[in-house]
């Protein structure tokens, strides 16, 4: 069996599954819980600094949207950071490290953007014993409209000195965390590095409204007739964390810089495609809040059947091997031709590609009297759109046309690669050398 | 009650209560609406639907079940009562597995289709219950049309003329309309008083009188229902039924069928219905079907349909094969009545071997005896009291295009006339487009 042992900036744990900063790891009784049912390691509920500790809602703090068999897609929150006393969640930090010393402890910090502020709450965690500390530059609600959170993760000078703050008052590795919430993922990514960080985390939540209740017109959650945007969570927000994952892991600026990947992560295959994206482990929130701790070990038993059948041996390999491929679109290869095809015994009749290529794309499908749908080629320009629409998997794939044979729709034959850098209709393309 | 399953003879009250509440409750009761989100997702939405082209009265399937989905069911309903006025009973009694559920693609990827017919009785029942009529009646269009018989057809076809504008009469022989809605359905299958108040419900657009106990013949005659009227609409169904033709058949305790069911669909209490010990139903359709099972579900100890052909020929649908099986009755296949006998009452069924040959069903020689102590007919109804002068075809009203009878000004739907299958569903669909035509030719627009 694949060891699933990771080593990230120093931090051992059994596997790469973290659970992520959020009501999870809140206190020990979850955590410890947690390690049972087989988590590698927890990054702990925000703490914040000492003082009256912050006050939650007492209504709904979560909106979700589901598909039709109530099954979560996507929950947001407007929770805020620990409500709970600074010394007892220290208490319990240290209490919890010495008796799980093969498990990772990290301690999600967020403190006001003054320089005394950090100095003291790192200085309090000290004698945790934690593996690290993770700075939360991300929660989009609440703490964000006290200029903590996002606030601070949308300014990269703000978290190049406080990063560097806490790379001078503390030993520890030190992750910092990146909101979603901006333009150009790569530039907090790149103020991180400059100010020390041993890693960046990402994402935290997206900004959002789950939905509006169309009696009260209030946007749910809601509390009292009123809502707030949240941080949006869960599946559907994968892709988008894929791709600032990717960013980072093959920007000039912040490549070989760990990554910490965060998003959506529901599964074994969710995990590993964000480890071939440059994550050197993985942290997990709404699966668990879905369905419980024990979901982690489908995880370790999926990444590892996966491994050993790829042959890996250990998660190192896995990690960055899609990046190579990451690329940008003028480099895409033009000249790569493929048609979609339509296995007519899988065939179910349906129509879907059809209504989807009649009206939405290029009118590329015929539909018979008795219903055979087949493919134009002459008009088939590869969108994929009917093989996403069609409800049996692999009925209609895609055929890559070999070199030399003709493309029925341009009437020419397939060439070998040649990118937009280099195409005649571009008119800052430059001559091939 | 003293009386058991295994009392000899043709008595009632074999069962305990409770049986009987179970054994005539709703068999598919509607789905929660959790239940129908779940199902309604397995739509597909399919481009030209094939459940659609399989649906008699072109129900867009797809439509209503994506509405059932979004939440709104109502709307839902319309979407099928603008198709299928009567698509609460519909929902209820279509052959649904012979129908829109074989076409649908779910069938053909996993033997497993979207639950149409309960999709759609979820809907009609949520409109159904509030009362609400979803249409309302055009102008006043100054016409008069009459209806005979207030079964699917005709009911079917006086709301769509109502909903132009027309003024309707529906006179029906029997005392209350719905015609087999009202007495012809196995009562599992409807329980309550659903027939009724579907026709209550229906009757809400306006404009529609129903006269019962009037038929053709009896208070009716063609000619004086033209004179009064613009137009005729001939939705009379099938009224006679087909004798046995074997000796014995006028012995006591052979019945038919469809009186049986009649009976049973009338009775609210069903401990107060005899039924026999052995109970022989002749016939492979639904009717057979339908008085098989409910004699079983009445406390009868052996219950057997005999069909002369063989399994592949049973009009009942394989489901309703198997759902009588499932009770308890058993289907003999190719075996053909000789004789009932018995000392004045049925006492036992001979039967002969049947091979059905190219030149027609012939009898074998070996016989054998069932126990029989009642003998239901089920095989077949026939059309009786067509008015002279309307050209007939295989026994029924010949009609052309949209139910256009040989006589001008005269239409014909439903199960008396002649194309289609005799289902519920048909007949509606008939009724309709009777009604459309009759519409478009009394305002003079091209049809």
């Amino acid at each position: 069996m694949a060891n699933l042992t990771t080593n990230f900036i120093g931090i051992k744990s059994p596997n790469p599954f973290w659970l992520a900063s959020a009501p999870p790891t809140d206190k020990k009784y979850n955590v410890e819980r947690a390690y049972e049912a087989g988590w590698g390691g927890v990054v702990w509920k925000t703490l914040g600094s000492e003082g009256p500790p912050v006050v939650n809602v007492s209504g709904p703090r979560y909106g979700a949207i589901w598909g039709a068999d109530r099954r979560l897609l996507g929950l947001n929150n407007i929770e805020l950071i620990t409500d709970r006393p600074l010394q007892v969640n220290l208490d319990e930090i240290k209490e919890v490290k010495r008796k799980w010393r093969d498990r990772a402890l990290i301690i999600s910090l967020m403190v006001p953007c003054d320089e005394e502020s950090w100095k003291a709450i790192l200085k309090r965690i000290e004698d945790t014993e934690a593996d690290g500390v993770e700075l939360n530059f991300g929660c989009p609600h609440g703490m964000a409209e006290r200029g903590m959170g996002s606030a601070v993760g949308q300014v990269p000078e703000y978290i190049e000195m406080v990063t560097r703050w806490v790379k001078q008052y503390s030993r520890m590795p030190c992750i910092v965390k990146l909101t979603p919430n901006i333009t150009d993922v790569r530039k907090p990514a790149e103020a991180a590095k400059r100010g020390g960080a041993d890693a960046v985390s990402l994402i935290n939540t997206i900004n959002s409204i789950t939905s509006v209740n169309l009696d009260s017109f209030s946007p749910e959650p809601m509390i009292d007739g009123k809502g707030t945007h949240g941080g949006y969570c869960g599946p559907a927000v994968k892709p988008i964390a894929l791709n600032m994952v990717a960013e980072i892991a093959r920007a000039e600026a912040t490549r070989g810089l760990p990554i910490s990947g965060i998003g959506g992560i529901t599964t074994w295959r969710d995990a590993a495609e964000f480890m071939a994206l440059g994550a050197g482990n993985v942290q997990v929130c709404t699966a668990a809040m879905t369905y419980g701790f024990k979901v982690v070990q489908e995880m370790i038993s999926g990444l590892s059947q996966y491994m050993d059948e790829k042959g890996m041996s250990s998660t190192a390999e896995l990690v960055g091997k899609a990046v190579p491929n990451v690329t940008d679109w003028q480099f895409l290869n033009l000249n790569y031709v493929t048609k979609a095809v339509i296995d007519q015994d899988a065939c179910i009749k349906c129509g879907r590609c059809y209504a989807a290529c009649e009206d939405t794309s290029h009118q590329a499908i015929d539909m018979s009297a008795d219903r055979t749908f087949t493919v134009k080629e002459e008009e088939c320009v590869a969108c994929n759109l009917c093989i996403d629409v069609c409800p049996v998997t692999d009925c209609i794939t895609m055929r890559e046309l070999p070199l030399g044979e003709m493309d029925k729709r341009t009437g020419r034959k397939v060439g070998s690669y040649a990118n937009w850098t280099t195409h005649p209709n571009n008119p800052g393309a430059k001559a091939a050398e | 009650m003293s009386n058991t399953q295994l009392t000899p003879g043709v008595v009632a009250g074999r069962l305990e209560a409770d049986d009987y509440a179970r054994n005539f409750g709703d068999i598919s009761p509607r789905l929660e609406p959790h239940e129908a989100r779940v199902a309604a997702d397995r739509c597909y939405f399919c481009h030209d639907a094939p459940c659609m082209t399989a649906c008699p009265t072109s129900i867009d399937i797809p439509l209503f079940i994506r509405q059932i989905s979004t939440g709104t069911a109502e709307a839902a309903a319309k979407t099928i009562f603008s198709q299928n006025i009567l698509g609460g009973m519909c929902a209820r009694v279509c052959p649904t597995e012979q129908l829109c559920e074989e076409a649908c693609v779910r069938e053909t990827a996993e033997g497993k289709p979207v639950e149409i017919g309960r999709l759609q009785r979820y809907a009609t029942d949520s409109l159904m219950e509030k009362g609400v009529h979803p249409f309302t009646r055009a102008k006043s269009s100054g016409k008069r049309v009459a209806v005979v018989g207030a079964g699917p057809a005709g009911l079917s076809a006086a709301h769509r003329l109502a909903m132009k504008g027309h003024e309707v009469v529906i006179y029906d022989a029997r005392p209350k309309a719905g015609g087999l809605n009202e007495y012809g359905i196995a009562s599992y299958k409807a329980p309550g008083k659903f027939a009724a108040d579907e026709v209550a419900w229906l009757l809400k657009i306006g404009g529609i009188r129903v006269e019962n106990g009037k038929s053709l013949g009896n208070g009716l005659t063609l000619d004086g229902l033209k004179k009064d009227h613009d137009a005729v609409v001939l939705a009379v169904g099938l009224g006679g039924v087909n004798a046995l033709r074997a000796d014995g058949e006028a012995l006591a305790n052979v019945v038919n069928a469809v009186d049986f069911i009649a009976d049973l669909r009338q009775q609210p209490d069903k401990s107060k219905l005899n039924i026999g010990r052995d109970v022989v139903v002749i016939g492979g359709g639904m009717t057979a079907v339908d008085a098989a099972v409910q004699s079983r579900l009445l406390g009868a100890e052996n219950v057997t349909i005999a069909y002369r052909r063989g399994r592949e020929k049973m009009s009942a649908s394989t489901d309703e094969q198997d759902h009588a099986t499932g009770v308890g009755v058993r289907i003999l296949h190719n075996v053909a009545p000789v004789r009932v006998l018995g000392q004045g009452a049925a006492q036992e069924v001979e039967f002969a071997y049947t091979e059905d040959e190219p030149g027609g069903l012939k009898l074998s020689s070996e016989t054998f005896r069932l126990k029989a102590d009642q003998v239901m007919k089920a095989i077949g109804q026939t059309l009786t009291g067509a008015p002279d002068g309307l050209k007939i075809e295989g026994a029924k009203i010949a009609v052309t295009g949209a139910g256009r009878t040989s006589v001008p000004g005269v239409w014909a739907a439903g199960d008396c006339a002649s194309g289609g299958e005799d289902l519920t569903v048909t007949a509606v669909a008939e009724g309709r487009d009777a009604a459309e035509d009759i519409h478009n030719s009394l305002m003079g627009v091209a049809g």
